[in-house]
């Protein structure tokens, strides 16, 4: 079952064709959806305009560079602005297991390798994104980790996370049910295909666009720190992270 | 001075509504990102500024007396044992503080629930808590006597 790609077999019912623009037009309708969110929003207007309104001292090419790097090498790649361990590790979890089923998936459908680690990293990826989406769902989510509210409780914030986990978890239950030749499959793939087309149909009303605003905002947030306005806060303190020694006890309580 | 928060900083964590007294922080339905339901009820206590891991709070302040085009940011640093401050005002002066974030060590200080309860006699009595130990006096607590007054009472 996991060595299998599952999309091989169901192009006996469906023309490899009609699943290859399927994925294009949830590529598409990604990119219009976060274009669509940016101009409705006047995000990308406001973001410019403090970004330039900011005036610190000067920060050459080089240093914005390296900037550039530090943001993608740190908070894109590994997700370093979360500050609880949890929510971070919850967060690769996903990420990362999104980025393989995707990929995989493109690879598998468009038929790019026969190579079997695929379908492996289609299965890994599925699970790796069930794992941190629903970890995150049931005990980090701040509406029930801090305002206790019922983990059943849906609102539109829940949108992306919602339509990512049931998209791939029908996914994984379709390709399952495929592959013990159970009659329901072609109903476990309606129902996959019915969720995955709101996860990427559903752009302008989700938190999808933010995996591309969230970069631009750590970007922001470094160069700030860079030319010194730093939103205003003050510098960090001129203070040793760790007091005292192994011969004394810290003094700065 | 109610407080707002920067949605764009904000990673939706939840401390600030752990730690609002007032109890008027809390999640977007839209954005699950922080916000101030009822600026009225603000304490102005400065705990979600200061709780905030990403700095995304940032504090208003009221037209009558806070001048506009100030800003007043605080940057906690718990591993340092600091808070500093950064107050910038409308002229372009700038001033900057450091402080502890206490001066006793933690847990040295007890609770209210830490203490045993009071007795049935001690709520007849003029002292109030913790008196007379926490005056601190020498002596106990000084007293009037009738007979020490210079005029008499009839």
């Amino acid at each position: 079952m996991f060595a299998n790609n599952p999309f091989a077999a169901l192009s006996a019912t469906i023309s490899p064709a009609a699943m290859q623009a399927y994925i294009v037009a949830m590529i598409v309708l990604v990119a219009a959806g976060t274009l669509f969110d940016i101009v409705h929003k006047g995000s990308a207007k406001y973001f410019f305009n403090n970004f330039r309104k900011s005036k610190g001292e000067p920060v050459g090419g080089g240093q914005l560079a390296s900037i550039a790097i530090q943001t993608a090498v740190v908070d894109v790649l590994a997700s370093g602005e979360f500050c609880s361990t949890r929510r971070r590790i919850a967060h690769l979890l996903t990420m990362y297991g999104f980025l393989l089923y995707v990929v995989s998936t493109v690879v598998m459908v468009f038929n790019y390798s026969t190579a079997s680690v695929w379908p492996h990293l289609w299965w890994i990826g599925g699970l790796m994104v069930c794992l941190g989406g629903y970890w995150f769902w049931f005990f980090i989510r701040a509406d029930v980790a801090a305002e206790g509210n019922s983990p059943l409780r849906l609102m539109r914030a829940d949108l992306f996370v919602l339509s990512l986990l049931a998209s791939v978890t029908l996914g994984l239950i379709w390709a399952w049910a495929q592959a013990r030749g159970s009659s329901g499959s072609p109903v476990w793939f309606a129902l996959y295909i019915i969720a995955t087309t709101v996860l990427f149909g559903s752009v302008p009303w989700s938190k999808f666009a933010h995996m591309f605003f969230k970069p631009a905002a750590a970007f922001e947030k470094r160069a700030s720190y860079a030319n010194g306005t730093r939103s205003n806060l003050p510098r960090p303190a001129d203070k040793p992270e760790q007091f005292g020694s192994a011969r004394t006890a810290p003094r700065h309580y | 001075m109610p407080t707002f928060v920067y949605m764009t900083r904000c990673d939706g964590c939840g401390h600030c509504v752990d730690i609002c007294p007032s109890d008027i922080m809390h999640i977007d339905k839209t954005y699950r990102r922080a916000y101030n339901i009822e600026p009225n009820m603000c304490w102005e206590c400065y705990s979600c500024v200061k709780a905030c891991p990403q700095n995304a709070i940032d504090v208003r302040g009221y037209a009558d007396f806070a001048p506009l085009g100030h800003s007043v940011r605080a940057l906690r640093e718990e591993a340092k044992g600091t808070i500093s401050w950064r107050l910038k005002f409308r002229d372009g002066r700038e001033k900057n503080f450091v402080s502890p974030i206490r001066t006793t060590p933690w847990g040295s200080i007890k609770g209210p629930a830490e203490y045993a309860a009071p007795r049935p006699e001690a709520f007849a009595s003029q002292e109030l808590a913790h008196e007379p130990d926490s005056l601190k006096i020498d002596g106990g607590v000084p007293t009037l006597a009738a007979t020490r007054l210079k005029r008499r009472l009839a």
